[in-house]
């Protein structure tokens, strides 16, 4: 019998604090994958945003730093400009990057950051208990949108993927779920093609990861990954929206 | 046909279901005879000769409780 | 030792390069642009780290990323742009993070003006920012203790694993001075290891964290408690101050950076008058030298205090704490940009002492 599956060394051997079936555990797993298989967990830093995933320094198997709300992306400039050769990522909620940190995660792209961030779009703060978040779709219900996200109130949702690849510094751009085991294995060719790009020093690059939040969205773990797929894909449509390497091939 | 095998850490299981949902052989259901100490029924395997150790349910698994195992 | 002639955000700006600084963010504001413009072009020529960014907040974030990568690193900006940096402070605070931070500041509230002045005094002593915390903060009067402060600033932030502030007027970055250098240049290869940064475990050790929640209360207690006992050891030790003449003096001005200035000039009119005026200037007003301050209250000869500030009566306060009621304490000051002239700090003083 041998092995073809087993948990990852990147991540430490703490249980998570998740929801039942919340998805950022898998999008943990995928990332301390590609540590682990790149072979850079040694010199890897990471930087936690405050959200649900505020805990991921205590997940990541790597050097961590928990960075103000909104502010990872400016704690990691930080981080990877005086240690260039190390392996910087950002690990943010919506409400962290496309909410009071929309800022930031501009800037670091605009100046081409040679960083990664994984961006956790789950149409929702989770953390605080379900409110509206710039991600939440028209409609959609939230504590503080009790009726449902009313356009002509709260405008419609923010697309960052879209957005930030018009940006030249953006070397890959992509956005993914974690939905299916075959959405899975697509979402981890992403995140571990934008952490080569980092080795490769060719700029900014993020992955945009629509994941589930069974909890406020009152929907049992399994209903919530459908709901995601009906609803939240025809908003946020999968695929690639920047890839230097393109032009190249 | 390649057989495989799968374990699940039960005590760190949260019974989510998700790979219920996606095992291609419907062999993955939380055990009710069991609740581990967070409270929940875990997931497990009876009939393990029908694991094609395809992982599916390792890769849903949000938790990585999963290790599976393939002749 | 030779003197030069510098302008005060430029001389700034090369003392932190000289004290081993090898790493600086920061943002345009008026009075205090020069510090970043002088940052993008010599940093580079020291192989060091010089980034404009996107805002204030973003600044100290950066700060804060690259003070727990290691790095000794700085940030400036003016009384706005520092506010904007409050929520960033507390957090190095809450992390235990290293790094200098310059305020050179200007008029306000909200938007003020960019003329100098001293509005932002309860923010720099008493913390702009949330939570219990504290950073020394360093009162430069002129451009010489600026440059002879700066490495002690870097020094004491390591040591003690906190920011320090160099908080000064907005006269004193805009002025040209000539200064010595005496010390000679720190290379940063000398500075001591930090083995609690974020560098990489190279898979040899635990993953290093930086951090400022503490969840469980009991846990936060501690570590506030924890943060107490560090800020008693820095009021022990790291207390600064200066008199001048006020051996035997009649009137006492308290004050710190320009006014310090003004006050000296003043003692000086009143000598002329016949009457014996000293002045006392705290070097860091936080901590602030409270004791000093009162035993040279207590002398027989002080009739009266004198604050003497460039806004509506901040430090007036810490001095009537330090005085705590043993001689009248008095207080003159003009804000927005008007500097207060000697004559009429010399005329509040003949006021107090009922002349």
């Amino acid at each position: 019998m041998a092995i073809v599956y087993r948990r990852s060394k990147g991540l430490t051997d703490v249980e998570t604090h998740y929801c039942p079936g919340c998805t950022h555990g898998i999008i943990h797993r995928l990332v301390a994958e590609t540590l682990e298989e790149l072979g850079v967990l040694g010199k890897t830093i990471g930087v936690a945003p405050v959200g649900c995933s505020v805990f991921a320094y205590d997940y990541f198997n790597c050097d961590m730093q928990e960075a103000a709300h909104g502010r990872a992306p400016a704690v990691a400039t930080g981080i990877k400009r005086v240690l260039p050769d190390k392996v910087v990522f950002t690990y943010q909620g919506d409400g962290d990057l496309a909410a009071i940190g929309t800022g930031e995660i501009t800037h670091a792209a605009m100046r081409g950051e040679n960083i990664t961030t994984i961006f956790v779009n789950n149409a929702i703060y989770g953390m605080t208990g379900g409110q509206m978040a710039p991600t939440t779709l028209v409609g959609q219900r939230a504590t503080t949108a009790p009726l449902g996200r009313d356009k002509s109130h709260a405008g419609s949702p923010i697309r960052i993927a879209e957005m930030l690849a018009t940006l030249d510094g953006a070397a890959y751009i992509e956005r993914v779920t974690v939905t299916s085991p075959a959405n899975v294995m697509k979402a981890k060719r992403a995140i571990k093609k934008a952490f080569e790009l980092q080795l490769e020093g060719r700029g900014f690059t993020m992955i945009e990861v629509l994941s589930t939040c069974p909890t406020n969205w009152g929907l049992t773990p399994v209903k919530a990954l459908e709901w995601l797929n009906e609803n939240m894909i025809p908003v946020f449509p999968l695929g690639v929206y920047k890839d230097i390497t393109k032009k190249e091939a | 046909m390649a057989t495989g095998n799968v374990t699940f850490r039960q005590d760190w299981c949260k019974g989510c279901g998700l790979c219920v949902a996606v095992c291609p052989k419907k062999i993955i259901f939380l055990d009710e005879s069991i609740t581990n100490r967070k409270g929940y029924h875990p997931a497990t395997v009876k009939d393990m000769d029908q694991c094609i150790g395809c992982a599916n349910c390792a890769r849903m698994c949000p938790d990585s409780i999963i290790t599976v195992e393939r002749v | 030792m030779a003197k030069e002639l510098w302008k005060g955000n430029e001389a700034i700006a090369e003392a932190a390069i000289r004290a081993g600084c090898r790493c600086y963010f920061g943002y345009p504001i008026t009075p205090q642009s020069e510090i970043p413009e002088y940052m993008s072009l010599h940093m580079p020529k020291v192989g060091g780290v010089f980034l404009q960014s996107e805002s204030e907040i973003a600044a100290i974030n950066m700060v804060y990323g690259a003070s727990g990568a290691g790095a000794r690193v700085m940030t400036s900006s003016s009384s706005p742009g520092v506010s904007l940096k409050q929520e960033g402070i507390s957090y190095m605070c809450g992390a235990e993070l290293p790094g200098v931070i310059v305020n050179v500041m200007r008029g306000g509230p909200g938007l003020g003006t960019i003329q100098p002045a001293q509005g932002d005094y309860f923010q720099a002593t008493r913390g702009g920012g949330n939570g219990d915390y504290r950073l020394i903060v360093f009162a430069p009067a002129n451009i010489q203790e600026v440059v002879d402060l700066m490495q002690e600033a870097f020094e004491l932030a390591d040591q003690y694993r906190m920011p320090v502030m160099m908080l000064l007027d907005g006269m004193i970055g805009q002025m040209m001075e000539p200064i010595e250098w005496k010390k000679p240049p720190v290379s940063p290869d000398d500075l001591p290891e930090k083995p609690w940064a974020t560098t990489g475990t190279k898979e040899g050790r635990a993953p290093n964290i930086i951090n400022s929640l503490f969840i469980d209360p009991e846990a936060c207690n501690v570590h506030n408690k924890r943060l107490e006992e560090k800020y008693r050891r820095v009021i022990e030790s790291e207390q600064r101050y200066e008199t001048n003449d006020t051996d035997g003096a009649e009137v006492i001005f308290v004050a710190y950076g320009t006014p310090a200035r003004l006050a000296r000039a003043a003692a000086g009119l009143l000598e002329k008058e016949g009457i014996k005026a000293g002045v006392f200037r705290p070097v860091t007003v936080w901590p602030y030298p409270y004791e000093a301050l009162h035993e040279v209250s207590l002398q027989d000869s002080v009739k009266a205090i004198v604050t003497v500030e460039m806004s509506t009566g901040q430090m007036v306060d810490d001095v009537r704490i330090g005085v705590n009621g043993v001689k009248p304490v008095s207080f003159i000051g003009q804000a927005g940009g008007v500097i207060p002239t000697p004559r009429e700090v010399a005329n509040a003083a003949l006021k107090a002492l009922g002349r």
